[in-house]
């Protein structure tokens, strides 16, 4: 069980680290890209909870892992529509910023 | 003795990945990269893929060598359009 | 030797994730943040979740990699205009980051001693369904609700996606033709690779009843088969307002659907199967998944449409 402990351990690392991207980094792209590591994060630690769920002859409980297939879908899809709003933004202000001072003149 | 093979083929295939890696991040320009990238694609996946394909059933090491050929063709391919595009050919756009 | 590779992926992951955070250039971040999504597919195999391991590496590497890609690629130039917070504040953010994940670190010691798991009762159950694969079980027999509004989630994206199109360029071509160049090396790919990629899809949909696989990663394989057939120019990129386009986006959902609501005639349930019929109608529902599956992945990528003038 070394192996899930290690990888659990690195999920929360993913997640301080996709933390410290999401408030520092002040693109939107970078955001976006902060936020989907920080989902594979979570993600990793629902993978370690259906490894300890082993039993029946399973390497891990089939129920978090296909929860996590629907998490990886939907992650998608939301940020396909994140990258829509990004170049929509993009196309109609010349700059993909939501600084509010870059309104300033 | 297939042990043995393996164990040989795939060390051979390692170091080979190795050293384009290390090659990849110090070469000088986006050529020589490629040179280095290309060099693993090929040899360093094609030991690896020999290697283990002994401790396998035929069908498992068909596609495994399926892997290899695809890889081969991909590799190739990309390859080319990153040489042309950097080298400005006549393709290019 | 096990623990060793699992320790050595760790610090990899570690290690790429941050630095796809911390990378100065946009589309430097990108590219390590497609080659974190391999690495991680590598540890999805580790902790025995193969399923996950394909769709990470399909969806959450490979597409989401491919939408940053061009979008990093059509914004990139802007990183230069945008406000840096102060030191302050990149402080406060690592203090708050630190405190998250040595938390969260720090459940791993007090998670309950005895792991509940539903490993039994899927598997327990798993033979009146016929299917090999536990996942797909679940997915199909046990979630379906939640299987299917997972498509419909990727429907409303697509619609989603489509409603930022310009007015006037609605009924236009998807933006595949924006990366699309002449290159006679990239059709010798197009038309070489494709029929592997088909075939290599529908088996991964086939297979995915028994083993690891299904429809969501043979849709991808589709989904970029066509992408390539497209940005290469072999075949014409269909308008959205296509009937026959369109048939393809609902075809999924509206075989889940049908089959759903004839559940209440059969066994007399929304979403069930009738006795001794549930592996057929679960591949009849997985073929057409693909299918939708393929196209909206090809779609969503490709982005709004755009005018006839925008080439």
């Amino acid at each position: 069980m070394t192996a899930a402990l290690l990888f659990w351990l690195a999920g929360s690392g993913l997640i301080g680290l996709a933390v410290y991207g999401l408030i520092v980094n002040p693109h939107p792209l970078c955001k976006l890209l902060a936020l989907n590591l920080l989902g594979s994060g979570v993600f990793l630690l629902f993978g370690v909870i259906a490894r300890r769920g082993a039993a029946a002859g399973l390497g891990g409980d089939p129920v978090p892992q296909a929860l996590v297939i629907t998490g990886i879908v939907v992650a998608f899809s939301a940020t396909a529509i994140a990258v829509g709003l990004l170049l929509r933004l993009h196309g109609e202000a010349g700059v993909a910023s939501i600084d509010e001072e870059d309104d300033a003149p | 003795m297939t042990d043995f093979f393996t164990i040989i083929a795939v060390s051979a295939g390692a170091v080979l990945f190795l050293a384009g890696t290390l090659g990849l991040l110090r070469f000088p320009d986006t050529l020589t990269r490629l040179h280095a990238l290309t060099k693993v694609d090929n040899l360093g996946l094609g030991l690896v893929v020999l290697g283990l394909m002994p401790q396998l059933g035929w069908l498992s090491a068909a596609k495994l060598l399926a892997v290899w050929l695809l890889v081969q063709l991909s590799g190739a391919i990309v390859t080319q359009i990153l040489g042309r595009s950097v080298s400005g050919g006549e393709e290019s756009r | 030797m096990e623990t060793g590779f699992d320790l050595a992926l760790t610090l990899l992951l570690l290690g790429v994730g941050g630095w796809s955070i911390l990378a100065r250039n946009m589309m430097t971040a990108v590219i390590i943040f497609i080659a974190y999504g391999l690495l991680l597919s590598l540890a999805w195999v580790r902790i025995f979740a193969i399923d996950v391991s394909l769709t990470e590496a399909a969806i959450g590497s490979g597409a989401t990699g491919m939408l940053m890609v061009i979008a990093a690629h059509k914004v990139g130039a802007d990183a230069r205009r945008v406000v840096h917070p102060s030191r302050a504040i990149h402080v406060l953010a690592g203090i708050v980051a630190a405190l998250v994940a040595v938390g969260i670190a720090a459940l791993a010691f007090v998670l309950p001693g005895e792991p509940q798991s539903l490993a039994g009762p899927v598997m327990e159950r798993l033979g009146d369904s016929g299917l090999g694969n536990p996942v797909a079980g679940v997915l199909f027999v046990y979630r379906a609700f939640d299987t299917l509004l997972e498509k419909v989630v990727l429907l409303l994206a697509l619609i989603g996606v489509w409603s930022l199109a310009r007015d006037e360029d609605w009924g236009g071509i998807p933006g595949f033709r924006l990366f699309r160049h002449h290159n006679s090396v990239l059709t010798l790919l197009a038309r070489s690779l494709p029929p592997i990629g088909f075939v290599f899809a529908i088996y991964m949909t086939w297979a995915g009843a028994d083993v690891p696989g299904g429809a969501f990663q043979g849709g991808t394989v589709l989904a970029a088969m066509w992408i390539l057939v497209m940005v290469a120019g072999v075949r014409k990129v269909p308008r959205v307002s296509s009937p026959l386009l369109r048939l393809a986006i609902v075809a999924g959902p509206v075989v889940f659907l049908a089959i759903g609501f004839f559940g209440f005639v059969m066994p007399g349930e929304f979403l069930a199967y009738p006795q001794g019929y549930a592996k057929p109608l679960i591949v009849v529902m997985e073929i057409a998944l693909t299918l939708s599956i393929g196209v909206i992945l090809g779609l969503l990528i490709a982005g709004p449409p755009k005018g006839e003038d925008a080439a």
